[in-house]
């Protein structure tokens, strides 16, 4: 076409790539650690259901809208829906997975602070959807 | 043909017409008037949004349902009803006069394709669905209430056949009708966008469209392909969505810096830097917009091999994007750059452009995918593409061609107000929803506990809604009030930019780099 060079512009799209290239090696290092689940992860099955959230424990133990977990213990959540598709959410944990019928889904977490944390839905599920809401309570080990 | 209301044609002359100005006058009429009715539903979302509600205070729209309602309109009608018809009224003006053809390949056929758009969109509208633009099922079949599912199925389904109808002609139009002593190598870069897009379009909605009929035999209870309940699989359906969905933000995308491809070389009085690169970055997009639909889906509990493949796919579309940022702005470095109205959208829209493509490789990554899915992130994000970028170069190239429509000058004034407002509103609404996600709110809430930090990014968020508001308001009434009063235009040089307006307008050399 035109007369001029043309080389600004391949060394700024190599540098495009390049730093497309770091970004992508980075992302990938880092979720292949965060996807191991630790061996002894406690199970804990969440049921999420138009519109609020079950919590069944490896003993049986059952809660709705809130969850016990205690501080420093690994926690693996199977997540199932009973009926529409609702997105398991945990912000402060960047713990979220979809909740599909008709498939179990698998996310783990480890909780480093005491205290009490939102879980959210966060895939429209209909109408009371803004409030499928429930708590976190991350608790010391009752010795 | 210039709309001329000192001279007026008979309504009924222009709506029967299938010479390719008069359809593309019919898009840009129904495309701006969709704009309005879908801007004003965002409006209501973000009015909403001002407050949380306690107690009652703080709610405006009566239940959620209703705001549901809203969103899912909204999307609809500004994806489907205001930009892609708006990209097909500038490419009837133009790529015929572009491609030196006397009208487009099937003058009949691009008038039955805009003609299916009043039915589609009057569908969408009756109905007012609920189940989001994405209809993802199994709500969108066991959930979603009534009639207005299956016209917004309907709607959807007249839509994509309509595109599919303009893709060809647009195709044909520039392979087959372009002038004899041009080569596909002189083609200019708008009519290049349009040949891109519509390819995209051809290979991408069918595959949609499918998934629309499965999923209204779904809802009839015959089949369940999607219904779990039924065997079926509701994340097939996401797949066949994205399929066809992702590559559709290209068609979105492509024929907007198209424009701006336009505009940017005119208003720097300089050669485009460089054509080659143009179309390869065109061609090269419309080639990755297939290698990445599932970065969508990476919740759904993808293995990480396929979380990975769909990474690489979609990082490998912003070296694409990065060249036509180059290239924009090494056509302006050195240029004698005139800041008219329609530069500055065009010079506006690619700052957002470049800021809405660093935050989508925030969303590629893996890791952090998780932490900005489906939360005001997203929302944040996909509008700095659909408002920053598409809206802003289809905007400027409104005002570029508004002189070639209606042979008068808009207010200059009026449209640089109008620019700095939606610029400063555009920062406003969606930089802050990003920073919203990363607090953690989720999308398409009609309410939302108290955060302080919510609370506050919410309030930027709506006043500067409220700002954008307000410059379409005096878009508006310039649009209007020029159409019919502005003074008239200077055609040979509207712009006052020295040398001819030449192509879109009468040119026999219609050369890019001619400047």
């Amino acid at each position: 076409m035109s007369g001029h060079s043309n080389w600004p512009e391949w060394i700024y799209v190599a540098i495009v790539i390049a730093l497309m290239a770091w970004v992508g090696a980075e992302a990938w290092e880092a979720e292949r650690l965060v996807e191991h689940i630790p061996a002894d992860a406690e199970v804990i099955k969440v049921t999420g259901q138009q519109w609020f959230w079950t919590f069944e424990h490896e003993d049986g133990t059952k809660e709705i809208g809130e969850l016990h977990v205690e501080v420093g213990k690994a926690y693996k959540f199977e997540i199932m829906s009973k009926d529409v598709i609702h997105s398991f959410n945990i912000h402060d944990y960047v713990v979220l997975m979809d909740a599909i019928p008709g498939r179990i889904n698998t996310v783990w977490f480890a909780p480093t602070d005491v205290g009490s944390f939102d879980i959210q839905c966060r895939e429209y599920c209909g109408l009371i959807h803004y409030n499928m809401r429930g708590t976190l309570y991350v608790e010391e080990p009752s010795a | 043909m210039v709309l001329e209301l000192a001279k007026p044609r008979p309504i009924w002359q222009i709506m029967f017409s299938t010479h390719h100005t008069d359809v593309g006058l019919l898009y840009l009429i129904t495309s701006l008037a969709f704009l309005f009715l879908g801007g004003t539903l965002a409006l209501a979302i973000r009015a909403e949004l001002f407050l949380p509600n306690i107690e009652g205070t703080g709610q405006i729209i009566v239940d959620s349902m209703t705001f549901n309602r809203i969103f899912t309109v909204h999307g609809t009608t500004l994806i489907f009803l205001f930009i892609i018809p708006f990209a097909s009224a500038v490419g009837n003006y133009f790529v015929p006069i572009m491609v030196r053809y006397k009208d487009m390949a099937y003058p009949k056929l691009n008038a039955i394709a805009f003609w299916m758009i009043p039915p589609g969109g009057a569908l969408i509208w009756l109905g007012f669905a609920d189940f989001t633009w994405y209809a993802q099922p199994p709500y969108s079949i066991i959930s979603a209430p009534g009639p207005a599912a299956d016209m917004w199925i309907f709607g959807l389904k007249i839509l994509g056949i309509s595109s599919v109808l303009g893709a060809i002609n647009f195709i044909v139009t520039i392979l087959k009708c372009k002038h004899p002593d041009m080569s596909i190598g002189q083609v200019p870069l708008l009519a290049w966008s349009f040949l891109a897009t519509s390819l995209i379009i051809l290979v991408a909605i069918p595959t949609f469209a499918a998934a629309l009929l499965m999923l209204l035999t779904d809802r009839l209870g015959v089949s369940g392909f999607f219904n779990p309940a039924m065997g079926g699989d509701p994340i097939a359906y996401s797949h066949l969505f994205w399929f066809t969905f992702h590559p559709e933000v290209y068609v979105l995308v492509i024929p907007a810096i198209g424009m701006m491809y336009e505009i940017i070389p005119r208003f720097s009085r300089k050669p485009i830097y460089s054509y080659n690169s143009g179309v390869f970055a065109f061609v090269l997009l419309s080639m990755v917009a297939f290698s990445s639909w599932a970065h969508h889906m990476f919740a759904t509990g993808m293995s990480f091999t396929e979380k990975t493949v769909f990474m690489i796919g979609t990082l490998a579309a912003v070296p694409a994007s990065a060249m036509h940022v180059f290239n924009f702005v090494a056509t302006m470095w050195n240029g004698r750059i005139k800041f008219s109205t329609p530069m500055m959208w065009a010079v506006g829209g690619i700052a957002l452009f470049f800021a809405a493509g660093a935050g989508g490789v925030v969303n590629s990554a893996m890791p952090l995918d998780f932490s900005t899915h489906d939360s005001y992130w997203v929302v944040g994000h996909f509008h700095l593409f659909v408002m920053g970028t598409i809206a802003f170069g289809s905007i400027g190239y409104l005002y570029y061609m508004f002189p070639y429509v209606t042979g008068r000058m808009y207010n200059e004034t009026m449209g640089k107000i109008h620019f700095f407002l939606s610029f400063v509103g555009t920062i406003l609404v969606f930089f802050t929803q990003h920073v919203l996600g990363l607090y953690g709110m989720p999308r398409r809430v009609f309410d939302y506990p108290p955060i302080p930090e919510w609370i506050a990014m919410n309030q930027i968020a709506s006043v500067g809604a409220m700002i954008i508001g307000v410059s379409m308001a005096i878009f508006l009434y310039n649009m209007i009030y020029s159409s019919g009063k502005g003074k008239l235009a200077d055609t040979d040089d509207p712009f006052g930019l020295g040398g001819k307006y030449y192509y879109p307008f009468e040119s026999k050399t219609p050369h890019h780099t001619g400047y």
